[in-house]
Parts: structure tokens; C-alpha cells; sequence
């Protein structure tokens, strides 16, 4: 829902860094967006789409690698990835467990010409 | 030609949220972030602590999308307030609270408040520069939402349930729910109250009383 600001925060980084090794276009951008981050992979594609133009990202691609949530079992430390709504670890049963994938949500890389 | 960035897209907002908290370190002042959905109490809360905790100097930054109706309320009680419209935007984020921050005067307060938009999504992603976040689910929201909603749940450092008086008309299983929120967040303070009737306020007010011991 915030994907405006996210959009231009996202550009301000790509173009610093285009602009750092001296790169005349970017690409492809690569970015990584945790399962329970709150970032719409279509709503950044359309702002995106608008917000790039006339930039060194202009023509870029994005690309976005979903990472799932994962939680680790604070009890018996088994790692799983859960079924929504069902957090409980499926070794033990134990209901306390730690975020450990998921809520990611950065620029991985960038592609350059 | 792949280049690494590996960069936080939120690392702008992180940046200004540690000035923020610069600041609000080196006037003694502690703040609050408040989180919940439209509705579940955020600005009752805060009216419940301005009638209840005494001998403190209070102030509020209030963010809506539009209205000062919130402030209003507040600035009544003689509390000073800062409205913050964000113009559409879902969430309070660092540079917003920096400017509401220039307004005030920081030097002759103790506790501050701030009311982010009612919406429990966004406002779990941007750091202010708070020292604790709040946030509140009202009863009629049901008990399943700490599996909706789990980021704002692991970043809450306080769960408050609110409306407890309605809890003999409604099937929130309050034992199970309780159980959820521990799970994913065991370091979480959880308290049940009531705005309305004032049940169990007095327990968030001694938490508050504690927060304002450790400050540096």
C-alpha cells in the first residue's frame, strides 16, 4: 500500500549505484520480498512503470524472488515453513517459534549494460 | 554485467528514525508508537493515560490520512498535540515524525504518544525512531489475528487487548489467543483492558510508570 515511496526509495538506490560504476542503463533489477512483508509485487511493477521513466532504470526489468516465511521451533530448534494459520511446530507442537525467512525486503542486485 | 546492492529499500526511513531517536534520547524523552486497526482504541488509550498517569508531561503526535478530529479530542484535555496529515499515505514513516518533532518542544516532556494511521499492515514495516511499539486489537477483531497480521505481531513490544467489557458477548477465545501471540513474540508484554469501563488500565499505566524509570 506504501509502494509509492518504496518505488522512488528503490530507484534513488539503483540509480546511486548505476551512477558509482559508471553504468549508462540498468537492466534488470533483482529483489527479494519476504512472504509477511507488506510489499504487493504488482503494485511496485506499476508505479515502477511510471516512476522510471527518463531514469538510468527506465527500461530495466524487475524481477522478484519470493522468499517464504520460515520459522524455527524455539523448543527443538526444527526449521519449517508453516501452513497459514498453523504455526505450531510440526516436531514438537511447541507454539513457540522464532521468525527466521520471510520479512525480507531488499535489492539483491542489479543488472548493467 | 551483475552488480551486488544488497541494500534494505527502508534504509532511507531507518536512517531518519535513528535521528529521530537521537533527538528524542538527548531531551529525555520516551516515545510510544501506537498500532492498530481503525476503531480498536488508539486514541482512547491515549485519553485513558492523559486521565490516569499523573505527574508526567504528556505529548502526542497524531497521524491521520485526513481530520484533525483525533487532535481535537486530545488538545482538549490541555495534552500539546501535533497532527500529522499523511495525505493518503497508510503509515506514519520517520521523516513525517521528524517534522512533527521540530514542532515541539522536547525539553519539557516526559512521554510521548504516537497515534500512527489505524491499519495493521504498513505501519509494522517503517521504524520511527520509537522506543517501544504498541499495538492494539480490539475484541470484535477475533482472536486469529496474530496468523493475518504476524508482522506486526513479532514487532510489537506490547499487545494490549482492548474492549474486554464486551467479552461476554463475543466467542474471542482469549487463552488460545494469548498462546498465538507468545508463540510467534515470547518476549511480548500482553495486557487485557477496557477503555470504556477502565478494567485493567491500571496495569498498562504501572508499565508505563517502569518505561520512565529506565530511561537513561
Amino acid at each position: 500500500m506504501h509502494e509509492l515511496s518504496v518505488v522512488q526509495s528503490m530507484l534513488d538506490i539503483v540509480s546511486e549505484k548505476a551512477k558509482e560504476i559508471s553504468a549508462p542503463r540498468i537492466v534488470r533489477i533483482n529483489l527479494v520480498v519476504g512472504e509477511i512483508s507488506s510489499i504487493v509485487d504488482d503494485c511496485v511493477q506499476f508505479y515502477f512503470d511510471f516512476m522510471a521513466k527518463d531514469t538510468v532504470a527506465e527500461e530495466a526489468e524487475l524481477h522478484f524472488e519470493r522468499i517464504p516465511l520460515k520459522l524455527k521451533c524455539r523448543k527443538c530448534s526444527h526449521i519449517f515453513f508453516p501452513q497459514t494459520g498453523q504455526w505450531n511446530c510440526p516436531g514438537c507442537g511447541s507454539e513457540g517459534v522464532e521468525v527466521v525467512g520471510g520479512s525480507e525486503f531488499y535489492i539483491d542486485s542489479i543488472e548493467v549494460e | 554485467m551483475k552488480v551486488k546492492v544488497l541494500q534494505n529499500i527502508l534504509g532511507v526511513n531507518d536512517q531518519i528514525a535513528a535521528r529521530n531517536r537521537e533527538l528524542l534520547d538527548k531531551n529525555g524523552v520516551r516515545a510510544i508508537n501506537i498500532m492498530s486497526s481503525p476503531g480498536a482504541g488508539k486514541t482512547s488509550l491515549i485519553l485513558q493515560t492523559i486521565k490516569n498517569l499523573r505527574g508526567k508531561s504528556l505529548a502526542v503526535v497524531e497521524g491521520d490520512i485526513a481530520s484533525t478530529l483525533d487532535a481535537d479530542k486530545i488538545g482538549e484535555k490541555g495534552v500539546e498535540v501535533v497532527q500529522i496529515n499523511t495525505g493518503g499515505e497508510c503509515h506514519l514513516d520517520a521523516n513525517m515524525l521528524s517534522i512533527a518533532l521540530a514542532e515541539l518542544n522536547l525539553k519539557t516532556i516526559d512521554l510521548m504518544f504516537i497515534e500512527n494511521v489505524g491499519n495493521l499492515i504498513c505501519p509494522a514495516e517503517f521504524n520511527l525512531g520509537e522506543h517501544r511499539k504498541v499495538m492494539i486489537l480490539s475484541l470484535p477483531e477475533g482472536d486469529d489475528k496474530p496468523f493475518k497480521y504476524p508482522l506486526m505481531f513479532t514487532t510489537a513490544d506490547v499487545v494490549i487487548v482492548n474492549k474486554i467489557d464486551l467479552r461476554p458477548v463475543l466467542d474471542f477465545n482469549l487463552e488460545a489467543f494469548s498462546a498465538h501471540v507468545r508463540g510467534i513474540n515470547p518476549d511480548v508484554k500482553l495486557f487485557t483492558i477496557s477503555c470504556k469501563t477502565g478494567e485493567g488500565v491500571s496495569d498498562w499505566i504501572s508499565w508505563l510508570l517502569s518505561e520512565l524509570k529506565d530511561e537513561p
